[in-house]
């Protein structure tokens, strides 16, 4: 019965990543990727992976969603001029060759891997008592390749720092996006209203969760991250002024606070982001709790995009 | 009581999934906009509800039946509230008969 599921699971993915991949129209394309990252959200609880089911359930298809329909809004000016013309059949059996080679060479490296596959699980288990924490998952983001989350939080930073270079040079270090104005007492200002307190409980829980169980700063950041673009999208609170020394200075207090302790340990524990012994439990929380506010501005501000207006009241 | 229960719990989720599957139909088969999403939100409303309303008995604890009630309510909310933003947009883009 649940390989029954699996293998429907699987057909469907297969059958809506080529539709996704064939389909014309670009708005239309992004929703069967949102739908997508909701199935493959659904793989991963199947395979007993629910941290990073919420990650792909948060990031894969929320968040990157939300950037895609934007990018698709703004393409929709010039879209029926790219769908009128026609690749050459050179072009598209040279992209499909290629797409074939890509996905033929994956097959095979998964393909050969040795059963079982090399693992490092075993040694995560036998050392996580070390580090205090009780999920494993959160182990390995913070103690044993604490460099790795280090590097996607600045590169998060840097994705924003792209971001607002695309801004016009009037706009500079005004607000981001365009100024939405709902109706005050419409259906959108009454859920932004009503959601948002349950969004801020819901993520502060998957937050703290995330030392024993499922869950984390970075799925947390992301649910505050879309409770703050409702608001914004409900037009009850207007994006911040990038020029802000608050936004400066949340958007890097994090990674900031992390290489903080990272030098701390290389001076007390021998090496870049060492903790020193007893100490990894409280230091873990510190970062954890600094990267919070940090990744919820920058993924926010990410959503809500370049500066387009200059500051007014 | 055991049996019982399992009975309720067949009858609310088949009741659930036919709500889905007529749900689905609809939005496959009629016409226009404003149809299709009648026909989505009772998949959204009464699908839903009647399957968590079968699970209840299942959730082992009062804590995670609670669990379960409030994505009841969270799907309830969010579907009314883009059924609503849909069924808008979609009016002020048709010209008025």
């Amino acid at each position: 019965m649940t390989e029954a599921f699996d293998i429907l699971l699987a057909a469907l993915i297969l059958g809506l990543a080529l539709w996704t991949a064939i389909a014309r129209e670009t708005f239309a394309a992004v929703l069967g990727f949102m739908a997508y990252g909701l199935l493959l959200t659904l793989v991963w609880v199947r395979l007993h992976g629910v941290d990073v089911a919420l990650t792909e359930g948060a990031i894969g298809g929320g968040l990157t969603g939300v950037l895609l329909i934007g990018a698709a809004a703004r393409s929709r000016a010039t879209e029926s001029v790219s769908l009128a013309e026609r690749p050459g059949t050179l072009t598209r059996a040279l992209a499909a060759g290629l797409a074939a080679a890509v996905a033929s060479a994956l097959a095979v490296c998964v393909l050969i891997l040795p059963v079982p596959a090399p693992t490092l699980a075993h040694e995560v288990a036998a050392n996580l008592a070390s580090t205090g924490v009780g999920n494993p998952i959160t182990g390995v983001l913070l103690a044993f390749r604490a460099m790795d989350t280090l590097l996607e939080a600045i590169v998060l930073l840097f994705a924003l720092v792209g971001v607002w270079s695309l801004a016009p040079d009037r706009a500079w270090g005004g607000r981001p996006g365009l100024r939405h104005s709902a109706d005050p007492n419409g259906i959108l200002a009454y859920v932004a209203r009503v959601l948002p307190p349950i969004g801020v409980v819901v993520a502060m829980y998957i937050f703290w969760v995330g030392a024993d169980h499922p869950g984390g700063k970075f799925q947390g950041a992301t649910i505050l991250a879309s409770m703050w673009l409702l608001v914004m999208m409900a037009g009850l609170a207007d994006a911040p002024p990038i020029r802000r020394s608050w936004v400066r200075v949340g958007l890097v207090a994090g990674p900031v606070v992390f290489i903080a302790i990272g030098l701390l340990g290389a001076w007390t524990a021998g090496a870049f982001l060492a903790y020193p012994d007893g100490l990894a439990k409280p230091l873990i929380l510190v970062i954890e709790f600094a990267l919070m506010p940090s990744l919820t501005l920058t993924l926010g501000l990410l959503m809500a995009g370049a500066p387009q207006r200059p500051e007014a009241p | 009581m055991r049996t019982a229960l399992d009975a309720w719990t067949i009858l609310s989720v088949s009741a659930g999934v036919f709500f889905f599957l007529a749900g689905t139909v609809g939005l496959l088969r009629f016409s226009d906009t404003f149809t299709r999403l009648h026909a989505l939100t009772k998949a959204d409303n009464l699908g839903v509800g009647l399957v968590v309303l079968g699970l209840l008995p299942r959730a082992g604890s009062v804590l995670a039946g609670l669990k379960l009630a409030v994505i009841w309510f969270l799907v309830l909310l969010a579907g009314s509230t883009v059924s609503q933003l849909i069924a808008r947009s979609a009016r002020s883009r048709r010209p008025r008969a």
